[in-house]
């Protein structure tokens, strides 16, 4: 039981991070069409730039994020202008592509200016622990659950309630009428990739503040992929089902069976969900005509 | 027959030859003499190089047919790879199988494993298809990682000198042996892929790729045009992986990462998405690429150090870089260039 307990704790906090995560992969496809392999290495880039300014530049942490929040906001409209406009309406395998030479170029930069040694940052959480049923949990764990549902929770509030946010769904719905309606699409899309930087940045110094800034965060990128088809593509509250379900699924089995099967099983998980209902637990059907 | 006003055929199979004018036929003798002649101009160290490209030309054929032609995306070369590798690997050192005979079993292998993971593209195409390959890599490295029979808990596999009915390869003379091994063989295959899309089979992969629903309309069988896109070119890929085990002496699963999937991927981006020929360049440039920055980085060692220090990184970012320019500037690839150039020569002093 208190194997159990621990190991939801574990599994919750990843799962959370893992939302997060998933969360600007989804803005990204529902506006634009596009599937971010680079995911992963804009979580690193948000780690990294963080970093910089909280420990490199000595600011506090609140100036620190603001810092991160400007350099993710222009990653994400840079990346967004020059990289991806000039392929809308490409084949798959194009912005497929673009977005993992992207991702590479990223890596790379990263890898030039930081090193790939492990780079230890002071914690900004709190490292004690507190007992939660009659077990001890580290606390930092908890309130990594408490900020990504609160992070959620405020995306969701924004999609609903805010001019933009109804205009960025108005423009994944159906983008001739949005264009119709005096909506830009290409603010929209401008938009849709600084947010996802700025979750992704989020996403990125909540890992790093639970374990270390390394080069090792990109690969939360990959384990993205079975996050968002669990929960569909297009969908905001199926990436946090979907990441809390990946995240606990993989605290359990490596705490229950075998770390090493924990690394392959959402895989399994997505080839399943694949075969039996490819649009995921929220995604939209869609029907596709000559 | 070629004129100055353009190329006329007179009849049917004069259209369907694999070359039509002098001049294609003049470029081919011109490639062949210079394949001819590499390995007595090149040394070592290049040769070995070239003996990679060599490989890595049919695994990039392999991954156009079924990507470029076929328009299944697939980010599982890395463990179609490893498939054939290890499967040559394992029946030529513990079954004692000739290496041949082990070849041609991993080919097959591959092709059917190929098949086995492309049924998911039955019900998905585009980006649902690239992420069901991205898992089926990720669960073919976890086989391959996990399993200790494949590699008898050592974690590799040792393959020793390739030896074929009696014709030992030397170490001195290693890499110029191998080119002669590596080079029919590389042709024979190029050869195959270009002549497989002028049967029917090849036509209906170019079918379901252009639009698979109007495909089906027109008569072609889906299901099979796909599983056979699948299993062919994972074909190619398994004789690629089986070459590259008995060509690097050992097998590891490092070698086969979702990296090297992407590596082919960026291959046939670079070369020319559903061009034979493109596949080819592709191969030559990404592998030439590495290659020449480490030799860059060698000349600018004492001027510039820390350029040769952080030569690791400036691969990664000029790999990333070429896949985005490419994309940006010419999506058709070093193919389409190449035809550009010749219509600039054949037209010239006129624009077009």
């Amino acid at each position: 039981m208190n194997t159990f307990i621990s190991l939801s704790v574990y599994g919750l906090a990843d799962g959370a991070i893992l939302a997060l995560a998933a969360l600007g992969f989804v803005l990204i496809y529902k506006a634009t069409r596009v599937i971010n392999f680079a995911q992963g290495e804009f979580l690193l880039v948000g780690a990294y730039t963080f970093y910089t300014a909280f420990v490199l530049m000595g600011l506090p942490w609140i100036l620190a994020s603001v810092v991160g929040v400007i350099v993710a906001v222009a990653l994400g409209v840079v990346v967004e202008r020059f990289v991806l406009r000039p392929l809308i309406g490409e084949h798959a395998i194009s912005v497929i592509m673009v977005t993992i030479g992207l991702s590479a170029v990223l890596k790379a930069l990263v890898q030039m200016f930081y090193g790939t040694s492990v780079r230890e940052q002071p914690k900004i959480l709190p490292t004690q622990s507190v007992e939660v049923a009659g077990v001890t949990v580290p606390l930092n764990r908890l309130l990594v659950i408490v900020i990504a549902g609160v992070v959620l929770a405020a995306f969701t509030i924004f999609f609903r309630k805010s001019r933009h946010g109804i205009a960025m769904r108005a423009v994944a719905d159906d983008q001739q009428a949005a264009l119709t309606m005096g909506i830009s699409v290409r603010r929209v899309f401008a938009m849709a990739w600084a947010l996802a930087a700025v979750s992704a940045l989020i996403a990125g110094v909540l890992l790093s503040d639970l374990s270390a800034v390394e080069q090792g965060i990109a690969s939360f990128g990959l384990i993205v992929f079975p996050v968002v088809i669990l929960g569909g593509l297009d969908s905001v509250p199926g990436t946090i089902v979907g990441g809390l379900t990946i995240g606990l699924l993989k605290q359990y089995v490596s705490g229950y069976a075998d770390p090493g099967l924990a690394e392959v099983i959402p895989y399994v998980v997505l080839v399943g969900i694949l075969l039996v209902r490819p649009y995921g637990i929220f995604g939209e059907t869609r029907i596709e005509r000559v | 027959m070629a004129t100055a006003t353009g190329i006329h055929h007179r009849s049917y199979k004069a259209e369907l030859r694999l070359r039509h004018t002098k001049a294609e036929w003049a470029r081919l003798a011109l490639i062949f003499l210079g394949l001819f002649l590499a390995p007595y101009i090149l040394n070592t160290y290049w040769l070995g190089i070239g003996n990679s490209i060599l490989i890595a030309v049919i695994g990039a054929v392999g991954l156009n047919i079924l990507v470029g032609f076929t328009g299944q995306i697939s980010l599982g070369q890395g463990g179609f790879l490893a498939v054939g590798a290890y499967t040559s690997a394992i029946l030529s050192t513990r079954a004692g199988l000739p290496v041949p005979v082990a070849v041609i079993v991993a080919v097959l292998a591959t092709a059917v494993i190929g098949a086995l993971f492309g049924l998911p593209a039955l019900r998905l195409k585009g980006l649902y298809l690239a992420i069901a390959t991205l898992a089926s890599q990720e669960i073919i490295m976890f086989v391959v990682k996990r399993w200790g029979w494949l590699t008898e808990d050592k974690g590799y596999i040792e393959v020793p000198r390739l030896n074929l009915f009696g014709w030992q390869i030397e170490r001195e003379t290693f890499e110029l042996q191998w080119y002669w091994i590596l080079l029919p063989v590389t042709v024979l295959s190029v050869f195959a892929a270009r002549n497989l899309f002028r049967t029917a089979l090849g036509r209906s992969f170019m079918a379901v790729r252009d639009q698979d629903i109007a495909a089906e309309a027109i008569g072609v069988n889906l299901t099979r045009a796909k599983v056979t896109a699948f299993a062919v070119s994972s074909g190619f890929v398994g004789l690629s992986g089986a070459l590259s085990a008995y060509y690097t002496e050992t097998v590891t699963w490092e070698r086969f990462s979702l990296d090297v999937s992407v590596l082919y991927l960026a291959m046939i981006i670079v070369g020319g998405l559903g061009s034979i020929a493109g596949s080819v360049y592709g191969a030559v440039f990404m592998m030439l690429l590495p290659a020449l920055l480490t030799e860059a980085g060698d000349k600018v060692r004492d001027t510039a150090p820390f350029i040769s220090e952080q030569l690791p990184a400036i691969k990664n970012a000029v790999f990333g870089l070429a896949i985005i320019a490419f994309l940006l500037v010419e999506p058709r690839g070093l193919d389409r260039i190449w035809s550009r150039i010749k219509d600039y020569i054949r037209f010239w002093p006129f624009r077009y």
